[in-house]
């Protein structure tokens, strides 16, 4: 099979995976005087019609695969075409698409064959030729295969910016039900397992930034090699069991404490070919993806709690973003006086980003704020004028009324 | 009075005569290229030398890459208002100080846009390291070139390449970096051996059961489309999407 056809089949199987992230990892360039590559905050080279952004190049090593998990198209049982690369062209092809200015880095998942050792080694073997031969800077994300052997983590660990396992499903009895081969226990192990030694790479870092003074030493101890500089993230997908949002927002948060991890994605469930009887046969509203990765954000910039921004019986509601459905869930809260209320309050506000906080508590240092001023935030803030009193201006109460009625659908749901 | 930029994008050579500006009333009339001059002439400085607040030379250095023709004449006027209202620079909602971040923030933009869209070909150069350069062709909309320079060289470091503008033109040859002249369309290569596979990736990684082209678009402004050679695609993908889904589904 050609190289060309073996990418189209293994890059159509990992589109399933929404990350693309490519930021957050250490500097590296290649003015070293060999390889190719450096890092960034992250840049998205291109997007495709589905809105989405190409930063990576995502594709599987293979999609055979000796699972059967019910909800995933590369299962066993599936009749999709297979393709294997061999781990030379994963190489090539990721240098090349680097030189054109297509991709800051791979990111390389697999099917499992054989074992999930062998698998995992084969994926290693991939990040270490393109480091140790190539020495290619740029970014690599690996795909942990959640049953492989602590030291394959660990070297994965020392080429990959970052690590990831997925969660798959938000409880650990739809996992038994759908992925009869997976086990939740076993994932939360190596996630914490990949956590600790995060943390240990961390402490190691901040121990050798001290200056000592030790006779016939240098001032500075020796760096320690990286670990996954980039740190871990995970994916679940949503509506392919009973679980709602509450269950979903609490395993997120208890992640992101309890495991450090630096994101959870999203994948809202669409029915596979010949799906078994045990999956829903409508797809999740992608409006709901959509309300879980704002209440995440909320929850990870504006302070806001699992147990809190659930507003409706279990689910976010479709209509309203979790912010203003909290707004509306709180009358008593609001309006707030722009001149005083604090920092925390003002970052509750429908129609306020982090941004526009921050510039109107510079702006109020030097003089009171009016409403021309919360207009020239940007359009968005509209949706704030309900919620907050300036010097001239008050809001009325038909105004929170006005916003509470589900105006439109929104255009998301609208395209299906 | 000769204007002392050396390119359109000069904020040292224009800071440097700042204070001489502002000693005088003289009004900045136009900033394009050397030709560019100052109305009257300055006064010898006698008032008190001005000291800009931390962060005016951040933001004058980003709004001088602006093709705005006016940006040193604005820069000119709300460096005197802050001369005078020493609490100016904290309102940060003044509607002058939000059309300088303005125009900042839209050269941040394309400076980003810039080290994402470019696109570079392979073309056979027997006189290059390797027997290759990579060249790539694209129309920046503000003075950017000398900014995205640093970006490219540190990742591409170790293999000779060169960037084509109407602006101008970057060329390494793995050890130096030189500006050259305006280049035009034609001066670009065409499509290369490998550049099928990338158009097979982008064609894959594409979910036809999520359009949103919208979202596409606001990301990836159709202005850029023409230096982007998978753009020909997405008529063909936007298209073909619903039937896609619907084998997705019932394959």
């Amino acid at each position: 099979m050609e190289v060309q056809d073996k990418l189209a089949i293994l890059a159509d199987a990992a589109k399933y995976d929404a990350s693309c992230a490519s930021s957050g990892t250490e500097k590296r360039d290649s003015r070293d005087g060999k390889g190719l590559g450096s890092t960034s905050n992250g840049i998205c080279h291109a997007y495709t019609p589905d809105g989405r952004c190409v930063s990576l190049l995502k594709i599987l090593l293979t999609n055979w695969c000796v699972y059967d998990c019910l909800y995933c198209i590369n299962r066993k049982s599936s009749d999709v075409r297979r393709a294997r690369f061999a781990i030379d062209e994963v190489v090539q092809l990721t240098l090349s698409f680097y030189r054109r200015n297509v991709i800051e880095g791979l990111f390389l998942s697999s099917g499992i064959i054989r074992t999930p050792d062998y698998t995992m080694e084969q994926v290693i073997e991939v990040a270490r030729r393109l480091r140790e031969v190539e020495h290619f800077k740029g970014y690599i994300h690996l795909k942990t295969i959640p049953d492989a052997s602590p030291e394959l983590v660990e070297r994965a660990g020392r080429y990959a910016d970052r690590l990831s396992i997925n969660v798959e499903l938000p409880s650990a009895q739809s996992l038994k039900a759908l992925a009869p081969e997976k086990n939740a226990d076993g994932i939360e192990r190596t996630m914490s397992r990949i956590h600790l030694r995060l943390q240990a790479t961390k402490d190691a870092k901040r121990e050798a930034m001290a200056v000592r003074a030790l006779p016939g030493a240098a001032a500075r101890a020796a760096k320690p090699p990286s670990f996954a500089p980039a740190g871990q993230s995970t994916q679940l997908i949503v509506g392919a069991d009973a679980s709602d949002d509450i269950a979903v927002l609490k395993l997120s948060s208890r992640l992101y404490t309890g495991q450090g991890l630096r994101r959870v994605y999203y994948s809202a469930y669409s029915p596979i070919p010949h799906a078994s009887t045990q999956l829903p046969p409508q797809a999740a509203p992608l409006m709901r993806e959509h309300r879980l990765y704002q209440a995440d954000w909320l929850m990870r910039f504006y302070g806001f709690g699992a147990d809190e921004i659930v507003t409706e019986a279990g689910f976010l509601s479709l209509h309203h973003d979790p912010k203003l459905a909290w707004a509306l869930a709180h009358p008593a809260s609001f309006p707030l006086d722009v001149d005083r209320a604090p920092r925390e309050a003002l970052l509750r506000v429908p129609g306020l980003g982090v941004g526009s906080v921050d510039k109107l508590l510079a702006a109020r240092q030097s003089r009171r704020l009016r409403r021309a001023d919360l207009l020239a935030l940007g359009p968005a803030v509209k949706r704030a004028l309900p919620f907050l009193v300036a010097v001239d201006h008050r809001p009325r109460a038909a105004d929170v009324q006005l916003l509470a009625r589900p105006a439109h659908q929104p255009q998301q749901v609208a395209l299906f | 009075m000769a204007l002392p930029l050396r390119h359109p994008a000069d904020w040292p050579g224009f800071a440097a005569q700042l204070p001489a500006l502002l000693a005088g009333d003289a009004d900045w009339t136009r900033d394009v290229g050397a030709q560019a001059a100052l109305f009257g002439a300055p006064a010898e400085s006698t008032a008190q030398a001005w000291t800009p607040p931390d962060g005016w030379d951040d933001l004058g250095r980003r709004v001088a890459m602006h093709a705005d023709d006016a940006r040193y004449a604005r820069l000119l006027a709300f460096a005197r208002r802050l001369q005078r209202e020493p609490l100016l620079w904290a309102d940060v909602l003044d509607p002058d100080r939000r059309r300088l971040q303005s125009l900042a923030r839209q050269v941040d933009r394309e400076i980003h846009k810039m080290h994402a869209f470019v696109r570079f070909r392979e073309v056979a150069d027997e006189h290059a390291a390797g027997g290759r350069r990579h060249v790539a062709w694209f129309e920046p909309m503000h003075h950017i070139l000398r900014a995205v320079a640093p970006f490219f060289v540190r990742r591409f470091a170790q293999h000779p390449w060169a960037i084509l503008t109407p602006l101008g033109c970057l060329h390494w040859d793995g050890q130096r970096l030189t500006g050259a002249g305006p280049a035009q369309r034609e001066d670009a290569p065409p499509e290369d051996a490998g550049e099928a596979l990338w158009l097979t990736y982008y064609r894959s990684i594409f979910n036809p059961a999520r359009l949103k082209v919208a979202m596409m678009k606001k990301e990836m402004p159709v202005r850029y489309w023409a230096q982007m050679p998978e753009t020909r695609l997405i008529s063909e993908l936007v298209r073909d999407a619903p039937r896609r889904e619907g084998r997705m589904r019932d394959l």
